[in-house]
């Protein structure tokens, strides 16, 4: 049992990251949803009012989670999982549908998105499934058995739809390497992105004769090594087939929408007035932010609307036009921070379980931070999720508070182990 | 490895957002004015424009309101281009010709469609213009005119084009600024400010108040008011006696510089250069090559002075002491030189300087310009001494008047004729420029010159810069210039022959045939010779009539000089002219009805149609 020592312990640098990140993702959600029809600082049909509420609840959420025994987290993991499961199936029988997805449950006025919190849960089931004693990486059974548990919840998610909820599970990769996964798997998946982009952006039929060349070369290059034969035209082929697939998977399997989201950021179709519509105001109001911004609630772009769902998946565009270049460095670094932190963190960690779990949570942030501020600033294809901490909601908000803080308290609780 | 690949990823994304960051926000230096936003609106709003005064305080132009169709490329949205069309009274290929034009000029800034709606276009279309996203109407101040006269003096204004753009930020597509006369000269005073607001707009374009609770906004400032020095009713008078002649006249007050009065013919309705068939009318006038109505003859015509110019010869002989007032000189129907003869008409002889004048004798100035380049050691350093006399006339220069046009007019100088005689390889006397005498040769002055030097003479030895600003109405000052004298280099004293002699021609000289009952008027003939090409040939047209003038002989109040081109001779109608001009403005009434009657009702349309009829000229000898 801890002692009430074990307060001090917690990481403080992570927790006042996870501070200041709230507090600024409060400010600018106040400035993007500001508008004339408040009634007084507390009306919660004001969306700043509404996320101050969600903040607060955090705080007793957080001091639930640190003062829970640590083994409890690792006990319960499979039954935090299974509960998380049993919720994303439930959406489709109680699910309620916003905006096109039936992603949440409705309770009065507020709603929760159980994706949210899936991410979580997974975390710790695979964190419990790579430390049991009898798990080995390198053994492909468990392999499948640790791809079946992030597949899962993924699968659940992208029906709603929410494939971008569920491209976040891809992050499970990175606590698996570090396990021992066999390096092959990331490279094949760069590889796999790779072609992808290429085909996406030049056509199956140029990859094709690049794969071709870019073989060829190699193999000549390694030819004394009496490289196999094989091997190559293996890899070869199948990089074709892959590519070719792509090729019919975008032309005739995604809808026309998919396909302008990577259309715009390959800059195959630039079309500001329609699909390309967000990302071009987002890149606006940035762009208007300049060295220092507009100052708070200054942004020209902001107040007008321009953004759509600036407070949410793009809440990061309030940022670059109010505090400008300086204060969106300001997130970006903070954010570098605390997953590098985390990461630091989990290393340190004496027992697997807080390891593998620590590099989940830094593999899901960092995955979020990439493809939201990617897509805000116009580098990545429109996926909607949302920045940690940043973007106003309920689920997300708790979802990544207990994400982080289970952590917090394993690590604070690391040191009791010695 | 194992333990680096995410570290370096999350570096790595770290220096990517911040380099993506660095070229949105630091490098691509985005569109950051306030002009230049979307999500911002300017609105101007403009001032009145100034209104014109006579000195009299009669008001000339005023200001109406005007409305213009204008369009912000961007925000246009798909619309009924045929009901919109048969709005604004145009086909739909003139339409979309006018959309593309605004597209070029640019997709965020407003451009015109269709410029000065009238009231009634306007009331019918502003209840629809609700339908056509993009398209607004814009108030502009138009201007009103309240006389149909003095048109060249006051000039009009018209929309700015990319070069004034470019040049002066101020101004925007579809603004107007004064481009002739006293609506260029005085743009700066007479425009105002405009005002400016800058309005936050959402993502549908819709208003949501002002703009950072408009601390940039502006108000317009009314545009300041100016008092003219024309006197309406000696203007309109002059434009009315001026129909069916081409020339001009120009009246001075030679105690101030004033500008009483400047016509010149033909001249248009300044109404015509407004409203919506401005366009119409403004090119009719400028295709109009031969009449040349845009053409200011009075500023830019530059015409032999003929016989006005002895008055000059005369006073710089006296000055030069080439002369002396008693000097008398034989003519024999001309001055002989050589084996040519400069003629002269039929007069008594021999003349001192008061008949010479009287009877305008070519041979009597002849000899005195003869006197004046021969004092000196050279030719070249006379005709400088001459020409120095002269430009203190204010001659062969721009007179530095408040109208944006004029010319230099030509005085000679001894580098000129060096060079049309080969000098040194040939030498040239005075007698090779003595046409200069009498005001013909190389001597070419405007009609404001002569009347500047008629001035000068009426003021016996100085002149005020003439102007056309008499008071700027708010900080009630005029340049400080128009309140200097100019001295001539001739001496008053050496004035009293020469006036007497331009009495005597009004007494019982050239122009003895205008005289009017209680007025002394001091005055010069002048018929001038003047040449054209037709058909590639030298040809000589009937001669010009000129008449300058001042009156009374003393403290004058009103120097004039007429000009009237192919008008047979000096008194026929630039005399006749100037005699009604001077009696109009120093009795208000005109007592002589029947010199009246015959400049009103006399047209020398036929003899300006002569160079297409083939009919003779009609040339004096």
């Amino acid at each position: 049992m801890a002692t009430g020592k074990s307060y001090v312990r917690f990481d403080w640098l992570i927790i006042f990251i996870y501070i200041a990140l709230v507090a600024m993702g409060w400010i600018n959600i106040y400035s993007a949803s500001l508008n004339d029809a408040a009634k007084g600082f507390w009306d919660f049909d004001q969306i700043y009012a509404r996320q101050f509420m969600f903040i607060c609840f955090s705080v007793i959420l957080i001091i639930f989670l640190l003062a829970i025994e640590s083994k409890f987290y690792e006990k319960f993991a499979s039954v935090f999982y299974i509960i998380s499961l049993l919720s994303l199936l439930g959406l489709f029988v109680f699910g309620k549908n916003i905006s096109g997805a039936t992603s949440w449950y409705a309770f009065g006025s507020f709603s929760l998105q159980p994706s949210e919190f899936a991410k979580a849960a997974t975390a710790l089931a695979l964190a419990k499934y790579v430390s049991d004693i009898q798990t080995d990486m390198k053994d492909l059974k468990n392999q499948i058995g640790a791809f079946i548990i992030l597949a899962l919840p993924a699968l659940f998610i992208i029906p709603q739809p929410d494939p971008g909820s569920a491209l976040i599970y891809a992050a499970f990769v990175f606590p698996l390497y570090r396990e021992g996964l066999h390096g092959v798997y990331l490279l094949f998946g760069l590889f796999a992105t790779i072609l992808f982009v290429s085909t996406l952006a030049f056509g199956a039929l140029w990859v094709a004769i690049g794969v071709l060349i870019i073989g060829g070369i190699i193999f000549y290059r390694n030819r004394k090594k009496r490289p196999n034969i094989i091997k190559y035209i293996l890899i070869a082929a199948t990089s074709i087939v892959f590519a070719l697939s792509v090729s019919y998977i975008f032309n005739n399997v995604f809808e026309q929408r998919h396909r302008d989201r990577f259309n715009i950021v390959l800059g195959k179709e630039v079309d500001a007035r329609g699909i390309g519509y967000n990302t071009h105001q987002s890149e606006i109001a940035i762009a208007n932010g300049g060295w220092l911004g507009k100052g708070w609630t200054q942004g020209t772009q902001t107040k007008g609307n321009f953004v759509p769902e600036q407070h949410t998946d793009y809440i990061f565009s309030t940022v670059g036009e109010e505090w400008g270049f300086l204060g969106s460095m300001l997130v970006v670094l903070l954010f570098v921070g605390l997953i590098l932190r985390i990461i630091f963190k989990a290393e340190k960690q004496k027992n697997q379980f807080g390891r593998v779990y620590g590099y989940s949570v830094a593999a899901i942030l960092f995955l979020h931070f990439f493809v939201n501020i990617g897509m805000v600033t116009g580098i990545f294809p429109t996926v909607g999720i949302p920045l940690p901490f940043f973007s106003y909601g309920g689920s997300a908000l708790w979802g990544f508070t207990i994400l982080l803080f289970i952590f917090v308290k394993l690590d604070g609780a690391n040191y009791h182990y010695s | 490895m194992r333990k680096i690949v995410l570290i370096a990823l999350v570096l790595f994304t770290g220096l990517l957002f911040t380099a993506r960051l660095f070229y949105l926000q630091v490098y691509d230096a985005s569109p950051d004015s306030l002009s230049q936003n979307s999500a911002i609106k300017v609105m101007y709003d403009y001032p009145q424009r100034g209104y014109m005064f006579d000195r009299n305080m009669k008001l000339l132009v005023s200001n109406q309101p005007s409305y213009d169709v204008m369009v912000v490329p961007r925000d246009v949205k798909p619309l009924d281009t045929l009901e919109f069309c048969s709005l604004l009274k145009i086909t739909k290929e003139e339409f979309i010709e006018i959309l593309e034009k605004a597209k070029t000029y640019s997709p965020r800034l407003p451009s015109v469609v269709i410029p000065q709606l009238n009231k009634a276009d306007y009331a019918s279309l502003s209840e629809k213009m609700y339908k056509y996203e993009g398209f607004y109407i814009q108030r502009r101040s138009l201007r009103e005119y309240q006389v149909d006269h003095s048109a060249n003096v006051m000039g009009y204004i018209a929309e700015v084009n990319n070069a004034i753009i470019e040049k002066n930020p101020y101004y925007q597509m579809g603004e107007l600024i004064g481009t002739a006369g006293v609506e260029k000269e005085y743009e700066d005073v007479l425009r105002g400010v405009k005002g400016v607001k800058y309005i936050q707009k959402d993502r549908f374009n819709r208003d949501i108040g002002p703009y950072k609770e408009g601390i940039f906004d502006t108000l317009p400032e009314r545009g300041n008011d100016v008092q003219l020095t024309i006197d309406a009713v000696l203007q309109k008078y002059g434009e009315e006696l001026m129909i069916h002649k081409r020339g001009g006249i120009v009246a001075i007050e030679p105690s101030t510089g004033e500008i009483l009065a400047l016509i010149t013919a033909p001249s248009y309705d300044p109404s015509l250069l407004v409203g919506r068939d401005r366009s119409k009318n403004f090119t009719k006038l400028w295709y109009d090559t031969i009449g040349k109505p845009l053409y200011d003859r009075v500023l830019m015509g530059e015409y032999p002075p003929g016989s006005p110019f002895k008055t000059l010869t005369a006073l710089i002989g006296l000055h030069e002491k080439a002369v002396d007032t008693l000097d008398k000189f034989y003519c024999y129907h001309g001055f002989r030189y050589g084996n040519r003869t400069l003629g002269c008409h039929n007069h008594p002889s021999p003349l001192a300087m008061v008949g010479g004048i009287a009877n305008s004798c070519n041979a009597y100035f002849c000899n005195v310009y003869k006197r004046i380049i021969d004092k000196y050691p050279t030719p070249q350093e006379g005709i400088d001494a001459w020409r120095n006399d002269l430009m203190s006339f204010g001659l062969g220069d721009f007179l530095g008047y408040d109208l944006p046009s004029g010319k230099r007019g030509n005085i000679p100088t001894s580098k000129y004729y060096n060079k049309i005689h080969d000098f040194p390889a040939h030498n040239w006397s005075s007698l090779a420029t003595i046409s200069n005498a009498i005001g013909q040769g190389e001597v070419l002055l405007t009609p404001m010159q002569m009347a500047n030097f008629t001035a000068a003479i009426a003021n016996r030895g100085y002149y005020y810069t003439p102007h056309i600003i008499k008071n700027i109405v708010g900080p009630d000052t005029i340049p400080q210039k128009f309140k200097e004298k100019h001295y001539t280099t001739v001496e008053p004293e050496n004035f009293k022959p020469v006036v007497e002699g331009m009495y005597q021609v009004y007494q019982r000289g050239t122009a003895s045939s205008i005289q009017i009952p209680g007025i002394e008027i001091c005055g010069k003939t002048g018929t001038a010779e003047n040449f054209t090409k037709i058909d590639g040939k030298r040809v000589q047209l009937t001669d010009h009539s000129i008449f300058v003038a001042f009156a009374p002989k003393d403290n004058p109040k009103i120097a004039i000089a007429v000009f009237v081109e192919n008008g047979y001779w000096g008194s026929r109608w630039a005399g006749r002219i100037a005699g009604l001009m001077i009696e109009k403005y120093l009795k208000g009434e005109i007592t002589r009805t029947d010199m009246e009657k015959y400049v009103l009702e006399g047209s020398l349309e036929a003899e300006y149609a002569k160079p297409y009829s083939g009919q003779p000229f009609s040339i004096n000898h």
